[in-house]
């Protein structure tokens, strides 16, 4: 019965608001109440609505930028491993809303299909994405000199613990390394040296690369660390290979997350990255105990990403990019926007806050907007 | 036809002046470099030629005829002996070199390949902008370099080079500008398009400068030194160089002086010409002064924040504007400024003079500037304005009728904007109420002190007086601090009661008892008069506390002391008989406060929910008035009661020292155990670390259990009533503030964990190496009543230090985020269709926030629907 009232609203009242009443309202609620609750919902929801012309921009600039000055600058969090500290506090704030390609702590979520597997099943897991050099797999390093041959003795449990198989680390051995011929028998891997002349530093040096061939786990990921949280296993990682990971069977795809806003924007398009830049950006302020609204951080990556790819708010991101020269000039390098603004002829259509600030007119925001038309006296009419 | 008037500038072009241009807009031409003669009169065909303008008293300018401040300047040109390349467009004319013929001047591509290229960059233009487009033009001209036969004339192509900053060479031959600039002639306007250079806006060989503008003499005034010296401008200088070099130019090449002489001196005012454009080319050194110092030349002026974008064209400075230290006044109301008088003396609005005002303007002018409120000047309707003396009042009493506007002293109740840097949100710039009061400095109500930041710690602040009635109507209907209390932010109250005005209100209202006379005289000292509440004759705290509310207000919330504040009442093991034994539990019913203490949380910034509620059932008007008496009223309580910390409220009986102790020597013997296993490499790993970092975190652990268990102690010992414990409950800092001034300070933490470091495989020298004990890593056992050791001192100058550095890096960072933040978001606004937008009309999301909510009127950004739901259905 309510349900059918509150359909009625649901042109005017935002979705998230309805669920909240259908949440709160008792369940013997009378027909009347439900009306009087709407009603009042509608009347306060109209009351909130933001006006025209309201420097939404600016406010949200401040909002975020405000707080910065009270933020610590060098904390990292350590997410339980000391190899898996991640960047928070302004450091972060600040390579978010820059837009880099390459972030200072790559790290990734890990949900699993099976949330609630065994310890072993988990680590299991976590061993076969770990990045891991033979050195890692190996009991020794043997150098045969007689037959110009490296031996290499694997660790049978290591081996077993990252989920691989014997015949997998041969065949990354052989296009790991150069000129050489990867055999195993059994546990123990003979690389030998095929390439004729000074054999034995050569020997030697082959040996040293290729404890750090990468033989198993994938690329990037240099550490995983499982966490039980709450009744569910999540593996941490240090290092972020998103592609690589959706792609394997045991993970949740759906929650499965990196905080590297570009590899999300790759791997899972834009409106990914808007999200991942507005959970990072809060997740840093929330962190530091700071309160900002959300609808702040939304704008500001909504203005990152409305070009259709990401853009910092850098001068050669968003404010490079301005149409207007004087706003360009305003912020970085003026003469280089100046002088290739005259090289193009480009003219400045006076539109946005900066350069009517500049030449002293009223500026096209808030009570700048409305412009009263009136005859001159004694003209006209 | 009707003229409609809306905006003076419409738009500007930017373009590059071509020669022609040049001489046109020029008064004078400069031939020497002579500045003045014997007589120290600028030299006809000087660089300070009168016809450039006048920067002396008593001079006629040539050219327009007005005087000194009145001649706006006009420019003139010099005439090189032989062109030079200007260096702000040295890339270009590389550009240009490269990818046309050197024999036919076409672009290096075929008919063909233009036609294709001028579509795809007319299609990317208007498709993708002007980023797309140019890296468009780069890909295209990369590929055009290479061609080696022109395809118009079938002439060889001969690779051209830049040897930085001003030759250009054809494989080993130089080119000079000479034929630099003929090639660029031949460039036709049709293949110019494809370089991105708009023909009309630049032809190419404008960039080699054949003439020189020379700026006006106003744009490079020259000063008078105290010992009657005169000290040209640096462009002066640098101008004054560049036509000396030129003449010697032309004479050489009138004598017919050989090649190499010329070559030189063509070298020589390529470099003058460059350095005057710009003074810190990388491979040039800068010219300089005698003294050493770099000139400053015109990129200098233009760029950074010094420059004219920044400094003068970005930010403005004003007339009206008043500075001064700040100090607190609980007595005025938050929407006031207390101004001192000697300010207000200076300080002016402009009034109009009408027929109903007369009187009363002609009774400020006779008192005139120096009497309080009396007035400056007057302006006539024609514009004159007339400063009022002693000498001129009269007159102007005497003529003074409708239409003259005075300017009169500020008085109580003038609209001003107060203001304190950094102005980081729009809180930092708020319109107040004049109040003119006695003393030097700005008086403000402590509670407007969050949203300014602002302490009375030798703080300064700035006071705007707007001088035109809409600027006036602006401030008080946008900025008055009564419509800033709801921050945008994070849309709770951004003022509320602070420091003892909290205190105050939690005494008040934690079983406080009064007779009615006494309670009157305390809220009439606020200045309430209406008594109406007050019915009995033996007052509770919180009855009093009523009398400030609106008599149909309800709230519900708790305070600090709730242990459950999301859980409903009933199921609280602190509720019986349907009361909350802690009484955390606050109900206003027909604005009379039933049970509750009101405290930090009701009140304070950032939280204030009782203020906030109050804002959205009544508006700003009456918070702000409600605000200023719940302020005065916690103060005046304890004014009544008195209210004070001393060193014996810190003080503790033998039997608590000694079960602190006791506490702290067990914490220290456990932490000796733990080591002990880890030397024995017993210790068991936790998940994911090593032994080391387990220890670490294990000792962590123990010490901070220690201090805290220290904190119970003294808080269980300590009495009801000490101070420190009743600031702490009420919100003003923390139970642990008492621990550490009593009991314990506690673990010194650097970069999240102990201190260690510093010395080789120690912290500080007086320990034993290796040491890994709880004392030789920053464990401060002492409290600051008992005074610390010297190592304990120092690991807490080190945390200190730390801070204090981290503050002190952290704020150039923030301000450049901010900086860029707010200069790519400025534009964005909300059109009249609800989407936000930037300035070329952009859509930059379809509904503000997805839901249209505007954070300033909503709470913290939400509505709360449980609320609207308990009040219609009830609970």
């Amino acid at each position: 019965m309510s349900e059918e009232l509150i359909k009625e609203y649901i042109d005017v009242i935002p979705n998230s608001l309805l669920d909240q009443v259908r949440k709160h309202l008792p369940a013997k609620a009378k027909k009347a109440e439900v009306k009087k609750i709407l009603e009042l919902l509608r009347e306060e929801f109209d009351n909130m609505q933001i006006e025209a012309g309201e420097c939404v921009g600016l406010v949200a600039a401040e909002s975020i930028g405000e707080p910065g000055t009270q933020m610590t600058l060098n904390t990292k969090h350590f997410g339980g491993v000391a190899e898996l500290q991640v960047t928070l506090g302004l450091p972060r704030l600040i390579e978010i809303f820059d837009g880099r390609q390459n972030i200072s702590t790559p790290m990734m979520e890990i949900y699993l299909k099976n949330p609630k597997c065994s310890v072993e099943e988990v680590t299991k897991i976590a061993g076969k994405i770990k990045e891991t050099p033979l050195s890692e797999l190996a009991k020794s390093f043997e150098v045969n000199i007689a037959d110009a041959t490296i031996e290499v003795e694997l660790d049978k449990e290591a081996v077993a613990q990252a989920g691989i198989r014997v015949a997998t680390i041969v065949k990354r051995l052989q296009t790991g390394l150069k000129n050489v011929n990867v055999k195993n028998k059994e546990d123990i891997i003979f690389i030998k040296v095929t390439k004729e002349g000074d054999e034995l530093n050569k020997l030697y040096a082959v040996k040293e690369t290729s404890k750090g061939v990468f033989v198993s786990g994938i690329k990037g990921v240099t550490q995983v660390l499982p966490v039980k949280i709450g009744e569910e296993y999540v593996i941490k990682t240090a290092g972020s290979n998103l592609k690589s990971v959706l792609k394997m069977d045991e993970i949740d795809t759906y929650k499965t997350r990196t905080n590297d806003i570009f590899e999300t924007c790759k791997v899972l398009g834009l409106e990914a990255a808007r999200q991942l830049i507005i959970d990072e950006a809060l997740n840093v302020l929330e962190t530091q105990g700071l309160d900002i609204n959300i609808r702040h951080i939304m704008l500001a990556a909504d203005t990152m990403t409305v070009a259709g790819e990401i853009r910092g708010i850098t001068r050669y991101g968003i404010v490079g990019q301005k149409s207007s020269v004087l706003a360009r000039a305003s912020f970085e390098t003026p003469i280089k926007h100046i002088i290739a603004a005259a090289e193009r002829g480009e003219i400045d259509k006076l539109n946005s806050v900066i350069e009517n600030v500049m030449i002293n007119q009223p500026v096209p925001i808030g009570t700048g907007l409305p412009g009263l038309r009136t005859k001159e006296q004694g003209k006209g009419t | 036809m009707t003229e409609y008037i809306h905006k003076k500038v419409q738009s500007i072009k930017f373009r590059v002046m071509s020669p022609k241009i040049i001489k046109k807009m020029s008064a004078a031409k400069v031939v020497t470099p002579e500045l003045y003669d014997k007589e120290g009169y600028p030299v006809d065909g000087g660089l300070m030629d009168i016809r450039l303008g006048v920067i002396d008293p008593g001079l006629t300018c040539k050219t327009c005829g007005s005087k000194l401040k009145e001649c706006p300047g006009h420019s003139g040109y010099i005439e090189l002996a032989r062109p030079v390349l200007h260096i702000q467009f040295i890339t270009t004319i590389l550009n240009l070199l490269r990818c046309s013929c050197r024999e036919c001047g076409r672009i290096l591509a075929s008919e063909a390949e233009i036609g294709a290229q001028k579509r795809k960059l007319k299609k990317i233009i208007a498709e993708r902008g002007l980023k797309e487009k140019n890296t468009a033009i780069k890909t295209f001209l990369q590929k055009v370099r290479t061609v080696s036969k022109c395809p118009h004339c079938r002439s060889r192509q001969i690779p051209v080079t830049l040897e930085k900053p001003t030759r250009y060479l054809e494989k080993d031959k130089r080119l000079s500008p000479i034929e630099i600039r003929s090639r660029l002639e031949n460039v036709p306007d049709n293949d110019v398009e494809l370089f991105g250079i708009d023909p009309a806006a630049l032809r190419p060989e404008w960039m080699i400068l054949t003439i020189l503008p020379i700026p006006s003499v106003s744009m490079r005034p020259s000063i008078t030194l105290q010992s009657g010296e005169r000290a040209e401008d640096d462009l002066t200088h640098k101008l004054g160089d560049i036509v000396r070099i030129n003449q010697r130019l032309f004479e050489n090449i009138n004598a017919g002086a050989p090649e190499i002489i010329i070559e030189d001196l063509w070298d020589l005012l390529q470099y003058h010409v460059t350095t005057f454009f710009k003074n810190d080319v990388a491979q040039l050194p800068p010219a300089r002064h005698r003294s050493g110092e770099p000139l400053k030349t015109l990129s200098n002026r233009i760029k950074s924040k010094q420059g004219r974008i920044r400094h003068n064209l970005a930010g403005k400075r004003t007339n009206y504007s008043a500075r001064t230290v700040i100090s607190p006044d609980a007595m005025l109301k938050i929407n006031e400024v207390g101004v001192p008088s000697q300010m207000a003396r200076k300080l002016t609005v402009p009034e109009r003079v009408t027929s109903w005002n007369i009187e009363y303007l002609k009774s400020l002018i006779q008192k005139g500037p120096g009497v309080y409120p009396g007035a400056n000047y007057v302006t006539r309707p024609d514009g004159r304005r007339k400063r009022i003396t002693d000498e001129t009042k009269e007159e102007l009493l005497e003529e003074l009728e409708p239409g003259y506007t005075v300017e009169r002293h500020i008085i109580d109740g003038d609209v001003a904007l107060f203001n304190r840097q950094p102005s980081l949100h729009r809180m930092s710039m708020m319109c107040h109420r004049v109040k003119v009061l006695d003393g030097k400095t700005f008086r403000m109500n402590v509670a407007v002190c969050n949203p300014y930041n602002a302490d009375f710690d030798g703080d300064e602040m700035n006071l705007h007086i707007p001088q035109t009635e809409e600027a006036r109507a602006e401030a008080e209907i946008l900025m008055e601090v009564q419509t800033q209390l709801i921050s945008p932010a994070y849309g709770l109250s951004v003022m509320g009661c602070v420091q003892d005005a909290v205190t105050g209100n939690y005494i008040l209202t934690s079983g406080t008892k009064m007779s009615r006379h006494e309670a009157i005289s305390l809220l009439y000292s606020l200045g309430i008069d209406d008594f109406t509440k007050l019915r009995k004759n033996e007052l509770d705290g919180k009855e009093i506390f009523s009398a400030l509310l609106p008599n149909d207000f309800k709230f519900n919330g708790r305070n600090n002391a709730c242990i459950a504040p999301g859980d409903p009442c009933k199921s609280c093991p602190k509720w019986k008989n349907n009361k909350c034994q802690l009484d955390a539990r606050i109900d206003i019913v027909d604005g009379q406060l039933m049970n509750g203490v009101i405290d930090s949380k009701q009140l304070a910034s950032g939280s204030g929910l009782l203020l906030r509620n109050i804002h959205k059932q009544y508006g700003p008007d009456m918070t702000a008035t409600i605000l200023t008496n719940l302020f005065k009223l916690g103060i005046k309580v304890l004014l009544k009661y008195g209210f004070t910390v001393g060193l014996s409220d810190a003080e503790l009986t033998d039997d608590v020292v000694a079960e602190i102790k006791e506490e702290i020597k067990k914490a220290y013997e456990e932490v000796e155990e733990v080591i002990a296993t880890y030397k024995s490499g017993d210790l068991k790993e936790l998940p994911g670390r090593t032994a080391r970092e387990t220890l670490e975190n294990m000792i962590l652990g123990i010490l901070n259990k220690a201090r805290n268990k220290t904190g119970e102690i003294v808080a269980r010992h300590a009495k009801a009533d000490n101070p420190i414990l009743t600031m702490a409950r009420c919100g003003r800092g923390r139970t642990l503030n008492l621990a550490m001034m009593t009991a314990c300070v506690g673990q010194q933490s650097l970069r999240g964990g102990r201190i260690s470091g510093g010395f080789h495989e120690r912290s500080l020298s007086c320990f034993r190496k290796k040491d890994l004990g709880a004392a030789a890593h920053g464990f401060v056992k002492n409290s600051f009543k008992d005074g610390l050791s010297p190592a304990e001192f120092f690991f807490g100058a080190i945390t200190g230090r730390d801070s204090l550095m981290d503050t002190a890096l952290r704020t150039p960072r923030s301000g450049y985020l901010y900086r860029r933040l707010s200069n790519a978001m400025q534009d964005l606004k909300v059109e009249y269709d609800q989407t936000v937008r930037d300035a070329s009309k952009q859509i930059i999301q379809f509904n503000y926030g997805e839901d249209g909510i505007d954070v300033s009127k909503s709470e913290k950004g939400t509505i709360n629907v449980q609320k609207i739901v308990t009040n219609v259905c009830g609970e």
